[in-house]
C-alpha cells in the first residue's frame, strides 16, 4: 500500500473517532437555550421540559434582586419583555451579576413556576458590550435616570 | 489633541484607500513610482492612526467626559494606569487599538522587506492596507471612539472593577498583538498567490510573522487564564467560554502552520495546505475579535444585531471568496514537489499533528457556534456545555501530546526500525515507569494516568535530545556542560527553542490533568473558629478565621477576611480574600460588589479562598484545593520563552553552520539575485 493511502486511512480513523465523539457528546450535553417567552411556549407544548434542564437567556428586572447576605443565594425576576420568571439561584454569585444585566441561567422550571437555577452567568458589561446596547448616556434624561443621586448633589 | 485625533482617524482612512489603490496598481503595472507612493501612503496611514490613538489617550487621561467613550469607561478617580488601559476596555477603543497595531505591523512589514522580496511587496503592502482600510472604516463609521455626548457629565461611569487588574492591563494588548499579527502572513500569502512566487521567498517572512503572532497569542491566552483564575472567583482557569475559545482557535491553526511549514521548507510538500492554514488563521483571528467584541454568541438576541457585526460578516465573506478564487486560479502553481514516502517518517508525524490540531480547532469552533448552527437548522438554540469540549478534546489532546514526543525523534522521509528503537526505548520506559508508579500510588482515573504517562514520555524525549546534543558538543569541542548547552541552543535556535516550547506544553498538560482531582469546601466561620479539611494528597488542613476587617481604599470600601492555614501542624502564611465596593469620585457606589480571591500558591497545589459574604458576623467562604495550577503559569512562561528563542534573529551564515539549510534556499537566491 502506498504511504499516502495509509496516511489518509489513518487520518480517516482519527477524524472519524473525533466525529463520533462529537456527535455522541452533543447528544449528551446539548441543552436548549431559550428566552423566557420561548420557555413559556415550550412548557405548553411539551410539559416534560420541566424535567430536563434548560438554559435561559434574559435580562434581570430592575429592583427585583433579593440577595441573601451569605452571598450564596439570590432570587430575582428575569424577562425578555414578553414573559417573566422568578429565578431562585443557589451558589456563588458572580461579581458581574446586578440589576438589569443580561444573564444566562441553567436549571429547571419548578412546578410552582419558579426557575431553580444551578448555574448563573452574568454578562460583564464592558467585556461583552454590543454597540447599540450597554451604556447610552446620549441624552441628559437617560443619564439622570441612570444615576439620580449624581444630579441631585450637583444641583 | 482630541480634535486632532478625531480628524486623524478620517485622514488615515483616506491614506489607507490611497495605499491600497496605488500599491495594487503599481504591482499590476510594475511601476516603481506608484509602488513607492503606495508604501508612503501606508506609512502616512500609520502616522495618522498613531495621532488618532494619542488623541484618544489624551482624552482618557485628562478625563474629557464630553466623549461618550471616556464617560462610559473611566471615572475621574480611576488610577492612571487603568485610564490608560481603558483604551481597549470597550468596543470602540479596542477597534482603534486593532487599527493601531495593524498599522504598526503593516508599516514594519513593508519597511523590513522593502529590499528582500520586492516582487511581493506591492501586494503585501496593498493587502495589509486593504485590511487596515476595513478596520479604520469600521472604527470611523460604525464604532467611533470620538463620538461626542450632547452634554458633559460631571463624572464617568468608571471601569468595571474586574478589569482593574494588572493582568487586564496587559492581557488584551498581548492577545491583540497576536490576533493582528496573523494579518501579515495572510498578506504575504495573497501576494505570493498573485505573483505566483510560492516558494522559499515568502516562507521566511511568513514564518517569522506567524511566530510573532504565536508568541503573543500564547502569552495573551495564558494571561487571560490567569486573570479568570484570580478575578472571576469560580476556582478554575478555563471554562470553554466562547471568548476563550475565540482566542484558542487561531492559536491552534497557527501552531499547525508552524509545523506544516517545516515540511514545505524541507520537502516542498503541503503547499496548498499551508496557504489554507495561513488564511484560516487570519479568518479565525477576525472571527475571534468579532466574537469578543460583538457579543454575538452568548447574546440572547439573534446574529449580527450590532452594525459592527454586519461589517465583520461582510468582510469575512469578502476575504473568503477572494481567497478561494485566488487559490482556484493558482492551483497548478501549488502542486506539491514531493510525496509522502513512508508512514514512519517525520512528515507523517507532522501531518498527523496538523490533523489533530485542526480537528481540535474544528470541534471547538463547532461547539462555539453550535447555538447559531442549531438555530439556523432546527429553529431553536441549543448550546453544548463544558463536557462536550472535554469529551472531544481530551482524547485528541492526548494524541497530540504523544505526537509531541514522537515527531521530533523520527527522521525525515523514512525512518528505520533501528533508529526508532535507539530513540524511543529510554523515553518510553521512563513514561511507563512513571505511569506504573502513579498507578501503584493509587491513581486509577484513566485520563490523568494517561496524561502523566505521556507527559513523562515526552519529557524523556526532550531531556534525551538535550543530553545527546550537549554530550556531542562536549566531545567535539571539549566544552563544559553549561557552555555546551548554551551554544547548542544558540546554534540551533529553531530546534532547541522548539523543544523548550514542547517542555512548556508538557507542563500544561500535566497541570490540566491535576485539576481532575480538585476539591471544594463551603464553610461558615465566626471569628476564631476553625475548620478541618482533607486535600487531594490526603493531608489534613485546618483553617482558622483570624478575623474580618473593614477599611477604605482609594476608590473602594473593602471587607476582608484573614484565614490561617495549618497543615500537619505547620502554620502557613495568612490567606486573605476581599469583597470590594467601588465608588466614583463623589462617593456614589459604582458597579456591584466585586471579589478578590486569596491564593496560597504551592508547587503541589493552590489553596484558593473566596469570601462569598458575611452573615451575622460569620464569614461564608469557599476553599478550593486546586492541584498543580502553578505549572500552568510556568508552562505558559516556558512556551513563550521557547518561542522567543526560536524567533531570535540569527545571521544567515550562523544558521547554516547550525545545520539548517532549506533545500530551496539556492533557488531563492537565484530568483532574488
Amino acid at each position: 500500500m502506498q504511504p499516502r493511502i495509509k496516511f489518509l486511512l489513518g487520518g480517516a480513523v482519527v477524524l472519524g473517532a473525533a466525529g463520533v465523539l462529537m456527535a455522541g457528546s452533543i447528544k449528551n450535553t446539548a441543552v436548549y437555550f431559550l428566552t423566557p417567552a420561548e420557555l413559556q411556549a415550550k412548557v405548553v407544548a411539551d410539559p416534560t421540559i420541566r424535567e430536563t434542564g434548560v438554559k435561559v437567556g434574559a435580562r434581570v428586572v430592575p429592583g427585583s434582586v433579593e440577595r441573601d447576605s451569605s452571598g450564596k443565594r439570590v432570587v430575582f425576576d428575569m424577562t425578555d419583555g414578553e414573559a417573566t420568571y422568578k429565578v431562585d439561584y443557589r451558589g456563588l454569585i458572580p461579581d458581574t451579576f446586578s440589576d438589569s444585566v443580561d444573564v444566562v441561567v441553567e436549571g429547571r422550571l419548578g412546578a410552582d413556576g419558579v426557575f431553580q437555577a444551578t448555574t448563573l452567568l452574568a454578562k460583564c458589561a464592558s467585556r461583552y458590550e454590543a454597540a447599540p446596547e450597554g451604556y447610552k448616556p446620549a441624552t441628559r434624561a437617560s443619564y439622570k435616570a441612570a444615576a439620580p443621586t449624581t444630579t441631585q448633589r450637583l444641583n | 489633541m482630541v480634535l486632532v485625533g478625531e480628524l486623524s482617524l478620517w485622514i488615515a482612512l483616506l491614506m489607507c484607500a490611497w495605499s491600497v489603490t496605488l500599491s495594487f496598481a503599481g504591482g499590476a503595472m510594475r511601476r516603481a513610482d506608484l509602488i513607492a507612493s503606495g508604501e508612503r501612503g501606508l506609512y502616512a496611514g500609520f502616522g495618522f492612526i498613531v495621532l488618532a490613538s494619542a488623541g484618544l489617550w489624551t482624552a482618557l487621561i485628562t478625563s474629557d467626559f464630553s466623549l461618550r467613550y471616556v464617560a462610559a469607561f473611566t471615572s475621574a478617580n480611576l488610577p492612571v494606569v487603568y485610564k490608560f488601559s481603558a483604551f481597549w476596555g470597550g468596543q470602540a477603543g479596542s477597534m482603534l487599538f486593532w487599527c493601531l497595531i495593524l498599522a504598526g505591523y503593516a508599516a514594519l512589514a513593508t519597511w523590513a522587506n522593502r529590499r528582500s522580496v520586492r516582487e511581493l511587496m506591492p501586494w503585501v503592502t496593498g493587502t495589509n492596507a486593504l485590511v487596515l482600510l476595513f478596520f479604520v472604516a469600521t472604527t470611523a463609521l460604525a464604532s467611533n471612539p470620538f463620538e461626542h455626548l450632547e452634554w458633559v457629565p460631571a463624572d464617568g461611569r468608571g471601569l468595571n472593577p474586574q478589569l482593574q487588574n494588572p493582568a487586564m492591563a496587559i492581557h488584551p494588548p498581548m492577545l491583540y498583538l497576536g490576533y493582528v499579527a496573523t494579518a501579515v502572513p495572510f498578506a504575504f500569502a495573497i501576494a505570493a498567490l498573485v505573483t505566483r512566487r510560492l516558494d522559499a521567498e515568502w516562507l521566511g517572512a511568513v514564518r517569522r510573522w506567524a511566530l510573532v503572532s504565536w508568541v503573543f497569542l500564547t502569552v495573551g491566552i495564558v494571561l487571560g487564564m490567569w486573570w479568570a483564575y484570580v478575578e472571576l472567583g469560580w476556582g478554575g482557569y478555563w471554562m470553554w467560554d466562547p471568548v476563550e475559545n475565540a482566542s484558542l482557535l487561531p492559536w491552534l491553526t497557527g501552531t499547525a502552520f508552524l509545523h506544516s511549514i517545516m515540511i514545505q521548507e524541507k520537502r516542498g510538500m503541503l503547499r496548498k495546505w499551508n496557504v489554507t492554514l495561513v488564511v484560516t488563521t487570519f479568518m479565525l483571528s477576525v472571527l475571534g475579535t468579532f466574537i469578543t467584541r460583538s457579543g454575538v454568541i452568548q447574546s440572547v438576541h439573534s446574529f449580527a444585531q450590532s452594525s459592527v457585526g454586519n461589517w465583520f460578516a461582510a468582510f469575512m465573506i469578502f476575504v473568503i471568496v477572494a481567497t478561494v478564487w485566488l487559490v482556484a486560479v493558482r492551483l497548478r502553481d501549488l502542486e506539491p514537489h514531493a510525496q509522502l514516502e513512508a508512514m514512519i517518517s517525520r512528515e507523517a508525524a507532522f501531518l498527523y499533528n496538523n490533523l489533530v490540531l485542526v480537528g481540535i480547532a474544528f470541534s471547538v469552533l463547532w461547539g462555539t457556534l453550535f447555538p447559531i448552527i442549531s438555530e439556523a437548522v432546527r429553529g431553536s438554540k441549543i448550546t453544548v456545555g463544558e463536557s462536550f469540549f472535554n469529551a472531544v478534546n481530551v482524547p485528541l489532546g492526548l494524541l497530540l501530546l504523544a505526537l509531541t514526543g514522537i515527531g521530533p525523534l523520527i527522521a525525515w522521509r523514512k525512518s528505520s526500525v533501528q533508529n526508532i528503537q535507539r530513540q524511543f526505548v529510554g523515553p518510553a520506559g521512563f513514561g511507563l515507569i512513571t505511569g506504573a508508579t502513579l498507578f501503584v500510588l493509587g491513581i486509577r482515573e484513566l485520563y490523568p494516568l494517561m496524561t502523566w504517562t505521556l507527559s513523562a514520555f515526552v519529557a524523556g524525549t526532550i531531556i534525551q535530545e538535550f543530553w545527546k546534543g550537549v554530550g556531542a558538543r562536549r566531545q567535539m569541542y571539549s566544552e563544559n556542560a553549561v557552555i555546551a548547552l548554551g551554544r547548542l541552543v544558540a546554534r540551533n535556535r529553531r530546534r532547541y527553542g522548539g523543544y523548550v516550547v514542547h517542555a512548556g506544553i508538557v507542563m500544561l498538560f500535566a497541570a490540566f490533568a491535576g485539576m481532575a482531582f480538585k476539591l471544594e469546601y463551603d464553610i461558615t466561620l465566626a471569628d476564631g473558629e476553625s475548620y478541618t479539611a482533607k486535600d487531594p494528597y490526603g493531608r489534613e488542613w485546618t483553617f482558622t478565621n483570624e478575623g474580618l476587617s473593614e477599611f477604605k481604599a482609594l476608590n473602594r470600601e473593602v471587607v476582608a477576611i484573614a484565614l490561617r492555614p495549618t497543615v500537619d501542624g505547620k502554620r502557613l502564611p495568612l490567606i486573605t480574600s476581599e469583597k470590594r465596593q467601588h465608588f466614583d469620585s463623589r462617593g456614589n457606589p459604582t458597579f456591584q460588589p466585586s471579589t478578590e480571591v486569596g491564593v496560597l500558591v504551592r508547587n503541589d497545589m493552590d489553596v484558593y479562598l473566596v469570601l462569598a459574604g458575611v452573615v451575622q458576623n460569620k464569614a461564608e467562604i469557599r476553599v478550593n484545593f486546586n492541584p498543580l495550577v502553578v505549572w500552568v503559569w510556568r508552562g505558559g512562561l516556558l512556551m513563550a520563552l521557547g518561542g522567543l528563542i526560536v524567533m531570535w534573529p540569527q545571521s544567515e551564515k550562523r544558521r547554516r553552520q547550525g545545520g539548517y539549510v532549506t533545500e530551496l534556499a539556492p533557488a531563492a537566491k537565484m530568483a532574488t539575485g
